[in-house]
């Protein structure tokens, strides 16, 4: 491999913004039909040097060279001109068009008068989706398409132009375990074709499964290159971090209490059917299944947002009926919700006011909220979550993921709850900040409280949980220790496979 | 270093830039005509813009909760109207509560649709703005509606009278802008009010009743224009159906200009007062340049966007941007 030219390499890249040196003498290459994965925490400096990469921003100093051509980019036409695609990690496809007319917005296929070239524009797209071997063709709307096949929307818009690299930012995050094989196939395509590919990702295991060499980066600055058949986690996290991770199973083992919640029979129409299960106070219940088995449904119906059509919830052994958030928390459940920005947080507000939002009827001195019980509230969880923040006043929309999930966590957990639900508590987070987050997580069910962790990532419910729950299409299938619990076992469950036969 | 400050400078320009802007207009208003800064003057516009003025407050509760209220100036020409008339019906101690019942009636209405029903804001105060106007019209016969005994009423005390040498209306204004900052800025329903309108869900995942907050801040805006209606009525004991038409787009552009965020989520009552004042004192700035009123429409307008423009300008670092 090594007597090849790369396709794309890039030398002693210095980008600074004013105050900052967000990259600081960057350099790596990318080999034809080469998978090279990019990582590093959130803030080391890999979206900076994907948008330099991608002619979004220009670099101070260094050069980018492809096939050893030294290159200029002004702007992303320019970039995918030359054959750098970037598929991005949040998708940018107008719902109401379809496939055909958002791959090849702004430069669709013209005849006479300026009038758009339908037939051509089919054709093409369809020759290109053929490639892709996905199950829908060039006129189907794009809103009807699963976030998946979407996603192949994009991969496709990068095929309209001969790529020599492509650039994945985050292309799994949210997708099933079913949807990243196919994905993973369009990749290993690509490369069969030569074409080399940078690929961003957070999650370890996809890392070690599919790329060649990773390069780390750290604070701006590059901080080598590995060969992925030469390492491991440990040594790319400690690159990555700069010192080691605990990434074992749960094997801590606490003083468990009472029953604390108990589900019975719960179902919610077509979204989940007869679940049952229970949570003893110190305990850390797991759910683990694919998007869409209904587990954050159930939280929600926990929570007070959803109706159930049947079932019992009982709390301390009492029946309860949970009809609003506002009945949730007087019943002492509190959820910290999958989407951080979207449900957890106003973003526009201070980490202070975000904090104690749920309780700011109860912090009050005559009519007016009480300043000093809210601060005294706010520096009371920065200090137990280690918060980094440089005051309460600070707008948390400027706060990185891993400090914002921590404050959407200090605010539950400020309400003094019996029962915490915890939707996928590290989406989105870097490394360090998901293992600080999964110690918090241990260390609040030593304290007594009983929490509930949904989560997609199975090294995370592995690692917190005492015992698993395992659903599969709206259906609880098994129920796992985490003595019995192995990984064969817990993906059979999830797909729906009982004792090697379907469900 | 030089960067430093430059950031600073661009921070504090982007804080308090419609602030900046009121000191700019003042002077550059006052070296063209001196009687501007004339405490006559001054005095006079405060009065004038006080109408105006009280019904913004009442809608900064609106927008900041993610709302819009459209129907404020043709609910303002109701109270006037409704008290108006019932001030010789039924005396003017029983008019008032009456007309601020009606008045709080219809806002309760809107609240309800907008935020009991999740309708629109838009839309339904758009079609409010034309219902109301419908009913004022009903409710006058379509005739002018006039006090019969002007001299005789004590009702003129709101719009007219004096305290201490200040105007009545200059200290409504002022006591309702202080109560009302005092709401949105220190108590809990304040700080939930921001909440609802600066991301709804996240309100609603953290137990605050949404629905409820958004029909209390139109039942704040309806109070407010109850308020309006008083002072308008008593200030001329007679008016037309139609003297709070086109009042709502002027509201509105006074928060905006104070620094509300359409989107809702942000401004202040402070920054709406500053923003009443500003298009008070350039509609008067421009009246003493000797400019035609009809002249004022246009070019109010055109200071407006202009301050919207450098305001989003000076967030996003730059006149223009190829992204938002």
């Amino acid at each position: 491999m090594t007597d090849q030219t790369p396709v794309l390499r890039l030398e002693d890249i210095v980008k600074t913004f004013p105050g900052v040196r967000a990259l600081d003498g960057v350099s790596f290459s990318v080999l034809p039909g080469e998978v090279h994965a990019l990582m590093g925490e959130n803030g080391a400096g890999k979206s900076t040097l994907m948008k330099v990469l991608g002619g979004i921003l220009q670099p101070n100093e260094g050069s980018i060279f492809i096939e050893e051509e030294p290159t200029v980019m002004v702007t992303p036409a320019q970039a995918k001109a030359k054959g750098v695609v970037f598929i991005h990690q949040e998708l940018s496809l107008a719902d109401e068009l379809t496939v055909a007319e958002n791959i090849w917005l702004g430069e669709l296929p013209r005849k006479s008068l300026g009038r758009v070239n339908w037939t051509k524009l089919y054709d093409d797209t369809n020759a290109i989706l053929k490639t892709l071997n996905v199950g829908f063709d060039a006129k189907t709307r794009v809103g009807d398409l699963s976030i998946a096949n979407q996603q192949m929307v994009e991969i496709a818009r990068a095929l309209t132009v001969d790529p020599k690299a492509v650039i994945f930012d985050e292309p799994t995050a949210s997708l099933t375990d079913a949807e990243k094989v196919v994905l993973f196939d369009v990749i290993a395509d690509l490369q069969s074709k030569g074409v080399g590919i940078i690929y961003i990702s957070h999650r370890m295991e996809e890392i070690f499964k599919i790329t060649d060499r990773i390069s780390v980066l750290r604070d701006g600055q590059y901080r080598g290159t590995l060969t992925t058949r030469e390492t491991n986690e440990e040594d790319v996290t400690k690159l990555m971090i700069g010192r080691s991770l605990d990434l074992s199973r749960n094997e801590s083992h606490h003083e468990m209490g009472d029953v604390a919640l108990e589900v019975r029979g719960l179902s919610c129409g077509k979204l989940y059917q007869d679940v049952s299960f229970s949570v003893r106070k110190g305990e850390v219940l797991g759910f683990y299944g694919l998007v869409g088995a209904g587990r954050t449904e159930i939280a929600e119906t926990l929570f007070g947002l959803r109706d159930p059509s049947a079932g019992q919830i009982l709390l301390n052994g009492q029946e309860v009926r949970i009809k609003s958030p506002i009945d949730a928390i007087a019943n002492g459940i509190s959820l910290v919700p999958e989407d951080r920005k979207g449900q957890g947080l106003v973003l526009g507000m201070n980490c202070r006011d975000n904090m104690t939002l749920p309780q700011v009827d109860d912090l009050t001195a005559g009519p007016f909220v009480s300043d000093g019980a809210e601060v005294a509230i706010f520096d009371q969880y920065r200090d137990k979550l280690d918060i980094r923040t440089p005051g309460w006043r600070q707008t948390v929309g400027n706060l990185s993921g891993g400090n914002q999930q921590k404050i959407v966590i200090g605010k539950w957990l400020s309400m003094r709850p019996e029962v915490l639900i915890v939707d996928e508590p590290t989406r989105g987070i870097d490394v360090g900040s998901k293992s600080e987050i999964h110690n918090l997580i241990r260390d609040l069910a030593a304290q007594g409280y009983a929490v509930i962790v949904i989560s997609s990532e199975m090294p995370e419910v592995l690692h917190v949980s005492d015992r698993i729950v395992a659903m599969y299409s709206g259906k609880v299938m098994r129920e796992f220790t985490s003595e019995e619990v192995t990984e064969d076992s817990l993906i059979q469950a999830i797909s729906g496979i009982i004792n090697g036969k379907v469900a | 270093m030089a960067e430093l400050t430059k950031q600073g400078i661009g921070r504090i320009l982007a804080k308090q830039g419609i602030l900046i802007a009121f000191v700019i207009f003042m002077i550059g208003f006052a070296l063209a005509n001196p009687r501007f800064i004339d405490i006559d003057n001054i005095s006079g516009v405060i009065r004038s813009s006080a109408i105006l003025g009280v019904m913004a407050l009442g809608v900064t509760f609106v927008v900041i909760g993610g709302n819009l209220d459209l129907s404020v100036g043709s609910m303002m020409s109701f109270s006037t109207i409704v008290v108006l008339d019932l001030h010789d019906k039924i005396g003017p101690t029983l008019a008032i509560p009456a007309m601020f019942g009606l008045t709080l009636g219809l806002g309760a209405f809107i609240g309800f649709l907008v935020g009991y029903l999740k309708l629109n804001s838009l839309i339904v105060t758009l079609g409010m703005l034309s219902a109301i106007h419908g009913l004022t019209l009903t409710w006058s016969g379509g005739q002018n509606m006039d006090i019969a005994d002007k001299e005789g009423t004590w009702f003129s005390v709101f719009g007219q009278g004096e305290i201490a040498g200040v105007p009545v209306p200059i200290l409504i204004f002022a006591a309702l802008a202080i109560v009302l900052s005092l709401v949105l800025s220190k108590t809990p329903f304040g700080r939930k009010v921001y909440a609802v309108g600066g991301n709804g869900k996240a309100a609603t995942f953290s137990g605050i009743p949404r629905a409820r907050i958004v029909f209390m801040t139109y039942l704040i805006s309806a109070f407010c224009v109850a308020c309006a209606g008083l002072l308008q009525a008593s200030r001329s004991l007679g008016s037309q159906n139609t003297v709070g038409q086109g009042l709502e787009l002027e509201v509105l552009a006074a928060v905006i200009l104070g620094g509300a965020s359409l989107l809702g989520g942000s401004g202040t009552i402070f920054k709406t007062v500053i923003g009443v004042l500003i298009l008070g004192f350039i509609q008067n700035g421009l009246l003493l340049m000797g400019l035609a009123f009809y002249v004022q429409y246009v070019v109010t307008w055109v200071i407006i966007i202009l301050a919207v423009w450098l305001d989003i300008a000076a967030k996003r670092g730059r006149l223009w941007s190829q992204i938002a």
